[in-house]
């Protein structure tokens, strides 16, 4: 992410990652998902579905945040994003904690 | 080998062997029901303790996709269902979830009647502005001007205020919000989930195919208009909430107030040997 200022605590804060899912069977090409993602991680693409529908496509995949938007606004159940462990090579405070904590969880 | 893709969150309170549904693309009902059943899921109470009610309509299929107990009643008589299963089983939490054509044209007098008892139940009124399902004639919650089917140069009558009819005959919980605004909307059905006594939401939602097209609004830019032209004002006057897009359209929590519910009076009254 760019800062104009990097704030203080930029080594503690991680921002979250996501993964989008889109089920194509459901999907009706409405096209709320690509209009309102705050992040413009959809566009439309040129495929179609079983019903001729236009596909919604990541064409963003790392600006995802995982903020479920695309989930709530899609009146079809088509679309939803899960959250992705964090697990960037950079050395933050922040990131070594949570990676820590994970290993001791997957020890046990 | 593709990986195994995790199930879409929602997907243990709808039918899935009834997905798609019938809602025409752009149509605003499925967000407010997926709200409504994020709200269910979020409210943590047992999922067996849930019925959902709705009449005749759009909106009305939202029982049949719902994997909770429901039921699919007769035109306009979604809320007297619901009060006959609130009294016959108390535990029970009832949502009716049905349109503005089923609860105040044909239902209009069952509303007034059950907010005015307070009914413990949650009345969730998708409104379109128009009877979508059966070719988008005008209704009683039709914009003054507007096109439809029966008024091709434009409705001369005046629309309904909806939530200064619920604040009028003594709903203790009234909000309005639109289907863009899902994640106030949600909580607003959380809340009014939890509320003891009648609650009523109005979610606003756009009909593409019936009033969009004949009054030049795509959806999107109906979605834009919920976006520019909505005032979020809580403890607005109810007189005030007349929905007029060129002077802006309230939107928020407008009623909260506590009244002994109808449940409790006719025990008190009634019954007052299984009270202890």
């Amino acid at each position: 992410m760019k800062f104009w200022r990097v704030p203080l605590d930029a080594d503690d804060i991680q921002v979250s990652k996501g993964i989008v899912y889109i089920l194509e069977d459901r999907c009706k090409g409405c096209g709320y998902c690509i209009e309102f993602c705050p992040r413009h991680v959809l566009e439309f693409s040129s495929k179609i579905n079983a019903k001729g529908y236009h596909l919604p496509a990541v064409i963003k995949a790392e600006e995802c945040l995982s903020c479920h938007y695309c989930e709530i606004i899609c009146p079809e159940f088509a679309i939803y994003s899960i959250e992705i462990p964090c697990e960037s090579t950079e050395n933050t405070k922040g990131i070594e904690i949570i990676t820590k904590t994970q290993k001791t969880e997957s020890t046990k | 080998m593709a990986k195994k893709t995790p199930k879409h969150p929602l997907d243990d309170l709808i039918r899935k062997d009834r997905i798609p549904h019938i809602w025409c693309p752009g149509c605003g009902i499925g967000t407010i029901f997926s709200s409504c059943l994020t709200a269910i899921k979020e409210s943590g109470i047992d999922l067996k303790k849930f019925v959902m009610i709705s009449g005749i309509g759009c909106s009305g299929r939202a029982a049949g996709y719902v994997n909770l107990d429901s039921f699919h009643t007769t035109h306009g008589r979604a809320i007297p269902f619901a009060t006959g299963v609130k009294l016959a089983n108390p535990e029970l939490n009832v949502i009716v979830f049905s349109g503005d054509g089923d609860l105040f044209a044909i239902g209009g007098n069952h509303f007034i009647h059950a907010a005015r008892r307070n009914v413990d139940i949650t009345v969730i009124c998708v409104n379109n502005f128009n009877y979508g399902m059966t070719g988008g004639q005008v209704a009683a919650t039709t914009p003054n001007m507007a096109k439809t089917t029966t008024t091709p140069f434009g409705n001369p009558e005046t629309p309904f205020n909806l939530p200064l009819m619920a604040y009028a005959a003594g709903a203790t919980y009234v909000a309005r919000w639109t289907m863009l605004h899902s994640r106030d909307l949600t909580e607003s059905i959380s809340e009014a989930i939890l509320k003891n006594g009648f609650s009523f939401i109005e979610a606003l939602s756009p009909c593409p195919i019936n009033y969009g097209r004949r009054n030049k609004l795509k959806p999107l830019d109906q979605l834009k208009l919920y976006q520019e032209k909505t005032i979020i004002k809580n403890d607005a006057k109810p007189t005030e909430l007349d929905i007029n897009f060129e002077k802006g359209v309230v939107l928020g929590k407008f009623v909260d107030i506590e009244r002994p519910t109808y449940g409790d009076s006719y025990n008190k009254i009634c019954r007052p040997d299984k009270l202890e």
